[in-house]
């Protein structure tokens, strides 16, 4: 069978994402080996619950024009062609902003001089590293004051063989914008993780939006449930998407998971479900269940 | 300065990993502000945008955003050679499944870095600017709100920052606002540093526990880069009083104040399902009183003793 993703995403920030991507993979470790990406390179936190053994390390980076002023005639193409005003021309000399810069290649295939060629710069770091049940674990982290996560998560799923049959997990980063649609756009399927609230709502309606774009299919968990309300469940009897899995409120799973406990170690009864969750997900990815 | 006018101060409310609160905080915050100094809030978490969920927001002005631009390929004018697909480097470009097929962009990964248009030589590819969000300037219960919604799967989240915080700034400048008040973005990258950038203060909201203690630091990291003061408030701060002492060690190691600690409170959620702030719905509960704390030393921070003026 093909290599198959499971994205798990969210919207709104802190809706236990990380909780329910560690459980399920977690979960399934021992009849499918999993593959885990954390690819909330901003706020990497799945390592702390999977506890990985990192064996390699390498540098995510973005290919950044390097101008040798001997060439240069200082002509302007390159700083016309750059999409990101990464160039300028100040006082007849072209100059870069690296950190604006997007590693397009623009510039250096454009300058008529061949003045111009290409550096790595470092943004961030890819780490891979195994857990001692034997998971794959692949985590991307971008380094302070960089401001772009996307190349990191592009790299980091680059880093990743899929292999036939291969079950790749992967934790999204929250929001709804270009992180996560690097993320998630060519999942198999996408689990959304929100609670019962104003605010869970509002932002899972933007990650349907993103859903209703890459075509994916996906289901809903609902986490806390019983802090809030039925908004979740009346707005989703209007879309083809529907409730898969309900996790309570407790406040006994708030202070496992504030110890870097995984919920299926803390409370292992939650393992059961997140299997019968993933029979579900596999069943509707194979085309067995049309619609949930 | 000689001037009577007042400089406005901003404050911008953030913390790493999402969901520790930022909003609620920042919805009291504004509630007791508006009793005591002229303020403009904003909302900068543009990718999920709540502030306006528990402020009574009434749109007063409505904009469009056009950033991001996108290749498109007139299928018309495609040889297709193929050479787009070699110069993209985000994975955008389409291969056609039959050779003589035009190849097609993936609206979704395209960079609108513009490599495949001067690449292409058949110039069969031209770049199209799209609408990326909304923005809003609401009346709120509490003043002012600059918001913005990005369209799902959006780009330039942080241009969209910078730029209601621009136009919040000129509404200030004009309206001798004191201070402007600023709920963040998750996260450290891009909208983060858009939503700091010129700030006068930050307000770190943490969470006690392994993954709130690892983002707190990344974010007190970035914002020492850029040079932003910090003060720290600690939300669910009873759930587990352990890793509050924590939080606490790693504020007193780094020479930051813990200026209040809130507990958990199911009046919290309760509050947010009526679309108010806890200080409005539940003024005597603990967390209301703790937030009032928070805010005395945010305003003391910012202006010192004129914060006393009521």
């Amino acid at each position: 069978m093909k290599p198959i993703k499971i994205a798990v995403a969210s919207g709104k920030g802190g809706t236990g994402k990380t909780m329910v991507a560690t459980s399920l993979a977690a979960s399934i470790q021992s009849q499918t080996p999993v593959q885990f990406l954390d690819c909330d390179v901003e706020a990497p936190n799945a390592h702390l619950f999977l506890k990985p053994e990192i064996y390699q390390t390498d540098a995510a980076v973005i290919r950044v024009p390097v101008i040798d002023h001997h060439a240069c005639t200082a002509c302007g193409i390159c700083v016309q062609g750059c999409e990101f005003n990464a160039l300028a021309k100040l006082k007849g000399k072209i100059i870069v902003f690296p950190q604006l810069c997007h590693g397009c290649g623009s510039c250096t295939r454009l300058c008529p001089e061949g003045a111009i060629h290409e550096e790595p710069r470092e943004i961030g770091t890819l780490s891979i590293g195994v857990t001692d049940t034997g998971m794959k674990y692949f985590g991307g982290k971008l380094t302070i004051s960089e401001p772009m996560p996307t190349p990191i998560i592009r790299q980091l799923k680059h880093k990743v063989e899929y292999e036939a049959d291969s079950l790749s997990i992967l934790d999204s980063p929250p929001g709804a914008s270009c992180p996560v649609v690097a993320t998630v756009h060519d999942a198999d399927f996408v689990l959304l993780v929100t609670e019962p609230t104003p605010f869970g709502l509002h932002d899972l309606k933007q990650m349907l939006g993103v859903l209703s774009q890459t075509g994916s299919p996906g289901g809903v968990i609902i986490n806390r449930d019983g802090i809030g309300d039925d908004r979740i469940e009346d707005y989703l009897k209007g879309t083809p998407y529907s409730i898969l899995m309900r996790i309570p409120f407790q406040r006994n799973i708030a202070v496992g998971l504030a110890q870097g406990e995984l919920l299926t170690d803390w409370l292992p009864e939650y393992k059961h479900q997140f299997q019968e969750l993933f029979r579900i997900i596999m069943q509707v990815i194979k085309g067995e269940m049309i619609s949930l | 300065m000689t001037t009577n006018k007042q400089v406005t101060k901003q404050c911008v409310i953030l913390s790493g990993k999402g969901g520790t609160g930022k909003t609620s905080l920042s919805a009291s915050l504004a509630n007791i502000s508006s009793q005591t100094l002229p303020s403009v809030f904003i909302d900068a978490d543009v990718d999920a945008a709540n502030l306006a969920l528990v402020t009574g927001a009434k749109h007063q002005e409505t904009h469009t955003f056009s950033s991001s631009k996108l290749a498109k390929i007139d299928p018309a004018l495609c040889d297709p050679c193929g050479i787009c697909f070699d110069v993209c480097r985000f994975d955008a470009i389409r291969i056609p499944s039959n050779n003589e097929d035009p190849y097609q962009v993936n609206a979704l990964l395209c960079d609108g870095c513009a490599a495949c248009v001067y690449a292409c030589p058949q110039s069969a590819i031209q770049m199209e600017t799209q609408e990326d969000g909304k923005w809003f300037h609401s009346i709120t219960s509490f003043g002012h709100l600059f918001h913005a919604e990005l369209f799902p799967g959006g780009e330039n989240s942080g241009k969209l920052v910078t730029e209601i915080k621009q136009h919040a700034k000129n509404f200030a400048d004009n309206n001798n606002v004191s201070m402007i008040l600023i709920d963040g973005p998750p996260g450290i990258g891009c909208p983060v540093i858009s939503a700091s950038t010129g700030t006068d203060l930050a307000l770190l909201v943490a969470e006690p526990g392994v993954s709130g203690v690892h983002d707190l630091e990344r974010i007190i990291q970035t914002l020492e880069h850029f040079n932003i003061p910090i003060l720290i408030a600690i939300n669910k701060a009873d759930l587990y009083p352990q890793g509050t002492q924590t939080i606490r060690e790693l504020a007193e190691s780094r020479g930051y104040e813990v200026c209040g600690e809130i507990p958990f409170e199911s009046k919290i959620p309760q509050a947010m399902m009526q679309a108010q702030s806890i200080t409005e719905f539940a003024p005597d509960s603990p967390a209301s009183h703790e937030i009032r704390r928070i805010w005395e030393k945010v305003q003391s921070q910012l202006f010192g003793h004129l914060g006393d003026v009521e």
